[in-house]
């Protein structure tokens, strides 16, 4: 790396996040090889383990990765892992866990086309997945960058808020994302830590012991734990949401798109506003929390909004739950692999543009 | 008044959940004893399972973990490697580790995780209410095999110390049982081995204690012992499966 921080290096997705995630602090990452991510695995079997304190593991399985991690943060170390859509799925189990444990982690999800094995080229389709998580009652937060910079800050702002909330923060990219190659500042900023007085550390014979665990028989105490995590939720929601408004001033269309998808919607809007068509984008970062509020907000402005997204309507369902379906939501969208071309977006931009701002 | 008998100080002043006639309740013991023996209470951390032995993490008075069913080993490497100086174990019942857990089991082993796995072997899955186990003899009724189990459709039972004893990173694999003062003595000279092996980083230790459940096997607590003794260590044979550092010793 270059010494001087704010000078710009040219780095691919993949690589950057895990870059980013050493300087935050990450001394522990546990993987297991699949496609389009692996970029990272390899780089950090090269980085950590000639760092102090640097642990890189290939896992047998990604669910053994997953409960490496759970080790390593009920140590009170910032610890990560990375994968793509099927193993993401094997992983599901321990999220699950992470929530129920109240343990910070970080995990990077670079997706590619499914259900199944699906394919290699890049997708959204794990927007539910990501959102919505597996069984119980939990919240993931989830950050979507739509460039290489911003890998780099929100695998930053990651480990931060997952000590911050004792929560996992997942970082939603796709395979474009992490395969391509971008010039980007390392400059970072000072690195937030947090007290861990809940690890177990070992009781030093000091302290009562720690105990991580997300076991309860007790109906009405697990109900309270439950309650008492979605105390903290809501302070999430209420403090962490972060979007980007594109061309927003003066829109009568509403783009809503995440990642990769964003990037091409630019274009779109770009040439639409050429062709005198009002046209901008409320860009969500974290998808979970989502910008409800500026979305519901736009809802009493625009005449139309269109969800961009590689997947079969996912992210559409949450457009249509913020804006309270008061104006029409249209979908624009390719899967399986397929990035929507500035043509497709643009086609919609139109075809939103002639419903004249009633609701179809 | 001299005290001659007390409870050890890793293993907490509650009251167990384990049925009458139960052995977890002596494995805790013997493990808490090596514990306080070793004086490496405060460095320890246990890695609780899922099954019988879930509760684990109310009973040890180290810092506790609790893994998801038959992850211990994978949650173990995490914290162990976290801080290497740490003692770090895991307590797992037969289908944490030998079913669902198989895999987090051989790769523990084959890595040389420097970590202490106490493998409670009683050939039934006990919290869920008595149904087939990995480790359930061959025409043993169950739940879930209630005309015995039968080898042809369902196959055999896993041997997890001989499985073991082909993987080249595991250090150290002893089965024993607490049927008796005799075994009782045995299995803690064991337990206390593997934790010491840990302690000199010699790498994977894993005890299996062959362990009895009155309840699901329906029996009494005095018949259990026996049915242990007359099917189970006929067909899970006490002893040392594996020592590296006593073959290099010339042992």
């Amino acid at each position: 790396m270059s010494e001087d921080m704010s000078e710009k290096v040219l780095m691919k997705g993949n690589e950057a996040i895990a870059e980013a995630a050493i300087m935050a602090g990450c001394r522990h990452y546990f993987g297991y090889p699949i496609t389009p991510q692996t970029e990272l695995t390899a780089y950090m079997a090269k980085r950590l383990p000639k760092m102090e304190g640097g642990v890189f593991l290939q896992a047998e399985s990604e669910i053994a990765a997953i409960n490496m991690v759970i080790g390593v943060s009920s140590a009170g170390k910032r610890v990560m892992t990375s994968s793509s859509s099927p193993g993401i799925s094997l992983k599901g189990e321990g999220l699950s866990y992470l929530a129920g444990c109240d343990l910070p982690a970080f995990v990077v999800n670079v997706q590619r086309g499914g259900p199944g094995l699906g394919g290699i080229q890049p997708s959204q389709s794990d927007y539910f997945q990501a959102t919505r998580g597996t069984h119980g009652d939990y919240h993931t937060i989830v950050l979507a960058p739509d460039s290489v910079q911003e890998m780099v800050s929100l695998t930053v702002k990651g480990f931060e808020l997952a000590d911050k909330y004792r929560m996992t923060s997942m970082l939603l990219a796709d395979g474009t994302l992490g395969q391509m190659m971008e010039p980007v500042s390392l400059d970072v900023g000072e690195i937030k830590t947090f007290d861990k007085p809940w690890a177990t550390t070992g009781t030093k014979m000091q302290r009562p012991n720690n105990i991580i665990n997300s076991l309860s028989l007790i109906p009405e105490e697990l109900e309270q734990w439950n309650m008492t995590r979605f105390e903290r939720y809501k302070v999430v929601e209420e403090n962490e949401v972060m979007y980007e408004e594109y061309m927003m001033d003066d829109a009568e269309i509403c783009l809503v798109s995440f990642g990769i998808t964003a990037r091409v919607s630019k274009n779109a809007i770009n040439e639409a506003r050429a062709q005198g068509i009002k046209a901008g984008m409320i860009r969500p970062i974290t998808l979970w929390p989502f910008p409800k509020k500026a979305l519901c907000e736009a809802a009493d402005k625009v005449k139309a909004f269109i969800s961009v997204e590689m997947s079969m309507g996912q992210l559409i369902e949450d457009v249509e739950l913020a804006t309270r379906c008061k104006k029409p939501v249209l979908l624009c969208n390719r899967c399986g692999g397929v990035i929507p071309s500035p043509q497709n977006v643009m086609d919609k931009i139109v075809e939103a543009n002639n419903l004249g701002g009633e609701k179809a | 008044m001299t005290t001659v008998f007390d409870r050890p100080h890793a293993l907490k002043d509650v009251q167990l959940h384990y049925c009458p006639g139960c052995t977890h309740g002596i494995i805790h013991r013997l493990v808490a004893e090596c514990i306080d023996e070793l004086g490496i209470e405060g460095r320890t951390i246990g890695i609780a399972s899922v099954g019988c032995s879930v509760l684990t993490y109310n009973y040890f008075n180290v810092d506790m973990i609790q893994a998801a069913h038959g992850r211990a080993p994978a949650v173990a490497t995490g914290a162990k490697r976290a801080d290497p100086n740490n003692i770090v174990f895991t307590y797992q019942g037969d289908g944490d580790l030998a079913a669902i857990g198989t895999a987090e089991t051989v790769h523990s082993a084959a890595r040389g995780e420097n970590i202490t796995v106490i493998f409670v072997n009683n050939a039934i899955y006990g919290m869920t209410g008595g149904q087939m186990a990995p480790t359930s003899l061959p025409g043993q009724v169950t739940q879930t095999s209630p005309y015995g189990r039968d080898t042809k459709t369902v196959g055999y039972p896993v041997k997890v110390c001989e499985l073991l004893s082909n993987v080249d990173g595991a250090t150290y694999l002893e089965r024993v049982a607490v049927n008796d003062v005799k075994n009782v003595n045995n299995a803690k000279r064991a337990i206390k081995k593997a934790f010491q092996y840990q302690m000199e980083g010699k790498g994977f230790s894993l005890v299996e204690v062959l362990s009895t459940c009155p309840t699901n096997w329906g029996l009494t607590p005095e018949k259990a012992i026996k049915w242990l003794e007359d099917n189970m260590i006929p067909y899970y044979p006490l002893g040392v499966y594996k020592d590296k550092y006593a073959e290099k010793e010339g042992k």
